[in-house]
């Protein structure tokens, strides 16, 4: 029984990982309708200048906030400069795009940190505390408190910031919004510049443990659209409950189902992601949209 | 449903004149035989021209159903798998030579994509993307699990490629002919299919699904056979990339597989089988010249050109011949 706590445990901190990335696929989506298949090798990318910062002297802390920043300012500049011009193309061209990019990042990290395996430090201890018989490692609480600060410090800018309230208005309602004062576009590439933020958080929490290569989030990145279908591909709320969820589920697959072996984590977040698209394709937190022709 | 078809465009430019008929069918001829002398030409490329006619095999199949149809397929490496995979099982387990598997891999894979073209019908635009990228992505831990079959991750070495009987050919110049001919016929086969019935019925589901459907064009099944269809070309094309390397494994069909193939078939244009060469030939030899700068370039080159083009030039490159020569054919 306390085997089975400690894989809810370490579920619920590999969930938070997906958790953040699935957010920012929802940032995104919500305001753009594209989903962001660069999303994962943003996160990467960020990831790998907190390696370089840390890598030349920089003390942990200071180096995550300077990424977080870079990571913003490298959002806000991809939107402008590449989803921008495609704006009210068809969602093909722009998934085109993103893929473009996927692939682009993915070779320009290669090619400027070469594609060798780089060990990555975590800012928490590797020991493990005692809770009533339960062995827990600060790891895994750290990982998951660090999500929980982030998410919550997310929804308090969306709840009480005049930008907050902007970047709602832009999503539900551009038209109403822009006449309202609100700048649209800009308010998108915000959405991007803070999902690059969420994704790059999400990077250097997962770096210690998966170890940083150019496709470290290859395999996390289909688990992050597996979270955001979950809950619901427009549903903030959603997608953190999602990532928790298939965190520990996949976990629990992973330690009890022999049957299906490690390898078929992934098949297995295929399976779900298929399902919820043909069974609920709303997601579990979302009122369908029903759409008028 | 015809009707429909005619005014939503995007038929073959005009040819109705006598003598545009004849040029067109002249330039077909002269393209058809350049083709067949390209290993004489290029000798020592042969085999890289094999390559190029294989991608040019699955970016048709891609093009039938993203250009055609509008459904998204960002997985067409799985169905590569899956043909790559019923011929590399065949020709290790019964000894069967690797050619006759082919039609084989063919229609194991359109079936598959058939039936995977029914869930399909309920994901439109990006959530489809989304399922046929994961699936890729998934496929080579699928092929893992099933040791027994597919050799698990060393994957199943083959017999190397030769030519059939005493037939005396080199085996490259014989894997070009091999699949140039698949090629062509696919080819023709494909551009019969979409000027008849079959192609207006696609068409008018692209341009406007209500609209289709009003005329009576069943959806769901044209849907579900355009993605068999697409599916089986794709798997046509990886039994030939396994016959070829004479060995499998799940490696051979990457993420980045399917992601080539469709930045071919963003190169050559979406909707125009004639630019598809091109493409194909610019997914092959790109990395070839490009590696010489860095192992890395051809991915940035592959990322950076799916991003321009689509900004810049959505048609590809069938877009540009057709403005560049547009000047002269409309004098015609």
């Amino acid at each position: 029984m306390t085997e089975f706590f400690q894989q809810i445990v370490s579920g619920l901190a590999s969930g938070g990982v997906y958790a953040s990335l699935a957010l920012a696929l929802v940032l995104i989506h919500r305001s753009t309708q594209v989903i962001n298949f660069a999303q994962g090798e943003m996160a990467t990318f960020a990831t790998y200048i907190a390696w370089t910062l840390i890598d030349r002297g920089m003390s942990y802390w200071p180096a995550f906030v300077l990424t977080l920043l870079v990571a913003f300012v490298g959002g806000v500049a991809v939107e402008r400069v590449v989803i921008r011009p495609v704006e009210r193309a068809p969602v093909l061209t722009v998934v085109m795009v993103t893929i473009g990019l996927l692939v682009l990042v993915n070779g320009a990290m290669a090619w400027l940190w070469s594609p060798e395996v780089k060990s990555f430090p975590s800012p928490f201890p590797s020991r493990a505390i005692d809770v009533g018989g339960v062995a827990i490692s600060l790891q895994d609480l750290g990982i998951l408190g660090m999500t929980l600060v982030t998410l919550t410090l997310l929804y308090l800018f969306f709840r009480f910031t005049k930008v907050g309230l902007a970047l709602r208005a832009a999503a539900v309602n551009p038209e109403s919004s822009r006449l309202a004062g609100v700048r649209v576009s800009w308010m998108l590439a915000l959405g991007w510049g803070l999902a690059a933020m969420l994704g790059a958080v999400s990077g250097m929490m997962i770096a210690p443990t998966s170890f940083l290569e150019p496709n470290m989030m290859q395999v996390i990145i289909i688990y992050a659209f597996a979270a955001a279908v979950l809950g619901g591909i427009n549903s903030p709320v959603g997608a953190v409950v999602g990532g928790l969820l298939l965190g520990v589920a996949l976990n629990l697959i992973g330690a009890y189902a022999e049957f299906l072996g490690p390898e078929l984590r992934l098949p297995v977040a295929l399976a779900i992601l298929l399902a919820v698209l043909l069974v609920r394709p709303a997601g579990l937190f979302e009122r369908a949209v029903v759409k008028r022709v | 449903m015809a009707r429909a078809a005619r005014s939503t465009g995007g038929v073959a430019p005009p040819s109705s004149t006598p003598l545009r008929r004849a040029l067109s069918a002249g330039a077909v001829a002269c393209l058809v035989l350049l083709v067949l002398a390209l290993p004489v030409l290029l000798e020592t490329r042969t085999y890289e021209l094999a390559r190029a006619a294989e991608y040019a095999i699955a970016i048709l199949g891609l093009v039938v159903l993203v250009g055609f149809t509008g459904q998204i397929s960002l997985g067409h490496g799985a169905f590569m798998a899956i043909g790559g995979y019923t011929s590399g099982v065949l020709m290790f387990h019964t000894g069967v030579a690797g050619a006759l598997t082919i039609p084989l891999a063919g229609v194991v894979a359109g079936l598959i994509g058939f039936f995977f073209g029914f869930p399909a019908l309920r994901l439109s635009g990006v959530y489809l993307a989304l399922a046929t990228f994961a699936l890729a992505v998934a496929v080579p831990s699928i092929l893992k699990r099933f040791e027994g079959l597919t050799g698990g991750s060393g994957g199943l070495v083959l017999d190397v490629l030769a030519p059939p009987g005493r037939l005396h050919v080199r085996p490259e110049r014989w894997l070009y002919y091999l699949t140039v001919s698949i090629a062509l016929v696919l080819f023709a086969l494909t551009w019969l299919l979409l000027r008849g019935r079959a192609g207006r019925a696609l068409r008018a589901i692209r341009d406007g699904e209500v609209a289709a459907v009003s005329f009576g064009v069943n959806v769901a099944l044209y849907k579900a056979l355009a993605f068999g269809l697409s599916a089986a070309y794709a798997g046509v094309a990886g039994s030939l990339l396994v016959i070829d390397s004479g060995f499998v494994n799940p490696d051979t069909f990457p993420i980045e597989l399917s992601i080539r193939i469709l930045v071919g078939a963003v190169v050559a244009g979406l909707t125009t089988l004639g630019a598809i060469p091109l493409g194909a030939l610019f997914i092959e030899f790109l990395p070839i010249y490009s590696q010489q700068v860095s192992q890395q370039a051809p991915a940035v080159i592959y990322g950076a050109a799916l991003i321009l083009i689509m900004v810049l030039l959505p048609s590809g490159a069938a877009g540009l011949i057709r403005r560049l020569l547009s000047p002269v054919i409309g004098r015609l």
